[in-house]
């Protein structure tokens, strides 16, 4: 089953983390998963003042700067994950560096039985 | 003479299928993934047992032959589908029923095992982890599980829909959790169990109360070695011992102290005690389940309202909250106080608490209007109630409870 994980920054959440010991770097949560072959792509973005949003509004394409939202939450990065079932891509986001102090979301892709 | 053996067997028959119903669903889902065909399939046997035996008689194993039959039905679906998946499903069945894989009643409870954690998974909202298991688990039908919890039967049926879909859509495992998972896993269990509890105790018709009763009493069977399990069963069953003198005739709820003690099961508390007892040789320190089961075995054991062990019950509270901190505990423990150490001491404890916490629960005014009423404060008293009866829930027993205190001061 392939899951996109969205790497979620929540700048409340992270005034109120905790560091912990058995917390990862970046570099070993990579290490880890990419050495299982769990991990099919992934990258981090740019924030949200870089972004831009598109739309057409009666004929016109409407260019605007960010998006449109009130969250203070931004995605700051996505991995594609394999996974055998959820629990393992659960236990794949729980040890992701930004899971203390931000969120992963887990959102399984479409299949052709849909 | 005819009647009652005609009767005996009817009811035979529905014990028979009850006791076989949640297994036969469990190990249809494992074998082909497909929760609706697995219910439709079991259903259909049993229609066909209720049909066929009150005439044929019993078979020598009703489990082999509703098993057989719901098998059948369910190869008879799938093969009507040319798909894949119906074609590896049809091989799992048949793989399954192959004379080397005679019905193990291991296997059996591990299914059932599987289907419990699988419907109590936390990635599936809690109120579809309640309906599934009660769904799936219990056998109830989803027009009952509407009117338990007050929605209209299509949205009931929605939300086991979506729940079922979620399982699939998001490749939720059909299996018991391995062990790292398992005690954070169980407890996900165990509080959607409470939560049925919950739902039914709280009302004269107390039809939820009895199927978390028989969900409790699954989970221990299933897992003896599990303290915590036993620990949410003795609590149930103590509570249940209670349950003939919770209500007057009219439905009203009738205060702990004001019960006909000599009207509550004995059995059943001999039971809750012996669950606590076999929690106890776990050797584990006693979770938040059994604390609470010996708080509601203090109960129990008091010959009367006034010989309540208030100081245990405290220290019980008091590990409870070092177990699981929360509000309502801590509301709990100082009526505990007011009760070991007197009411002003318990007003005292009251006002202690982090009342941001608590604020729109009833259950704060309504401890200390008791404290003030027991205090002949009655001015104090009359506003507490007051405030109480605002915020309890509109229609129901407890509200019932408060205004009746209010008209007797």
């Amino acid at each position: 089953m392939k899951y996109m994980m969205f790497v979620v920054v929540d700048p409340d959440a992270a005034a109120e983390a905790e560091p912990s010991e058995d917390d990862l770097t970046i570099d070993q949560w990579l290490a880890d998963v990419d050495g299982r072959g769990k991990r099919i792509t992934g990258d981090a973005l740019r924030p949200v003042s870089d972004a831009t949003t598109v739309r057409v509004s009666r004929g016109q394409v409407v260019v605007t700067d960010g998006p449109f939202t009130e969250s203070k939450e931004w995605i700051a990065g996505f991995d594609i994950l394999e996974c055998d079932n959820l629990d393992e891509a659960i236990a794949i986001a729980a040890r992701h560096p930004q899971a203390n102090g931000g969120k992963l979301e887990l959102r399984p892709f479409r299949t052709d039985e849909d | 003479m005819t009647t009652h053996a005609h009767r005996t067997t009817a009811e035979a028959i529905i014990s028979a299928v009850a006791a076989e119903r949640t297994g036969m669903v469990a190990s249809l889902i494992r074998l082909t993934g497909d929760w609706d065909l697995a219910e439709d399939c079991v259903q259909d046997a049993v229609e066909r047992a209720l049909m066929r035996w009150p005439h044929d008689g019993m078979p020598r194993s009703p489990a082999a032959w509703l098993t057989t039959v719901a098998r059948n039905r369910a190869l008879d679906l799938l093969r009507r589908s040319q798909t894949e998946r119906a074609k590896l499903q049809q091989r799992a069945i048949t793989d399954e029923m192959a004379p080397s894989r005679a019905l193990e009643t291991d296997a059996q409870s591990d299914d059932r095992l599987r289907l419990i954690f699988t419907c109590c998974h936390p990635a599936l909202a809690l109120e579809g982890r309640v309906a599934l298991t009660l769904k799936t688990v219990a056998g109830l039908s989803t027009a009952e599980i509407a009117r338990a919890f007050l929605v209209s039967e299509p949205t009931m049926s929605q939300r086991l829909l979506r729940t079922k879909q979620k399982i699939s859509n998001a490749a939720i495992p059909y299996r018991v959790p391995p062990d790292e998972l398992l005690a954070e896993r169980i407890s996900g269990v165990l509080v959607v169990l409470y939560l049925i509890f919950n739902e039914g105790y709280g009302q004269h018709e107390d039809h939820l109360a009895v199927e978390a009763l028989q969900l409790a009493r699954l989970l221990v069977d299933l897992m003896p070695g599990e303290d915590e399990a036993r620990g949410l069963l003795a609590l149930i069953t103590f509570q249940m011992s209670r349950r003939s003198t919770r209500f007057d005739a009219h439905g009203d709820l009738v205060p702990m102290e004001e019960q006909d003690r000599s009207r509550w099961d004995t059995a059943l508390m001999e039971a809750g005690h012996r669950q606590l007892r076999h929690a106890a040789r776990s050797g584990r320190p006693p979770g938040p389940y059994r604390l609470q089961a010996q708080i509601a075995a203090c109960h129990a054991t008091a010959a009367a309202a006034e010989a309540t062990a208030w100081g245990t019950i405290v220290a019980l509270y008091d590990a409870l909250l070092a177990a699981q901190p929360s509000p309502v505990i801590a509301l709990n423990r100082a009526i505990a106080v007011g009760f070991r150490d007197g009411y002003e001491a318990g007003l005292a404890e009251l006002d202690a608490l982090d009342a941001t916490a608590l604020a729109g629960y009833y259950l704060l005014p309504s401890a200390r209007a008791d404290f003030l009423r027991r205090l002949g404060r009655t001015d104090e008293a009359q506003r507490a109630y007051l405030a109480a009866i605002h915020l309890a829930p509109a229609g129901q027993p407890e509200r019932r409870l408060l205004q009746r205190r209010l008209t007797e001061l």
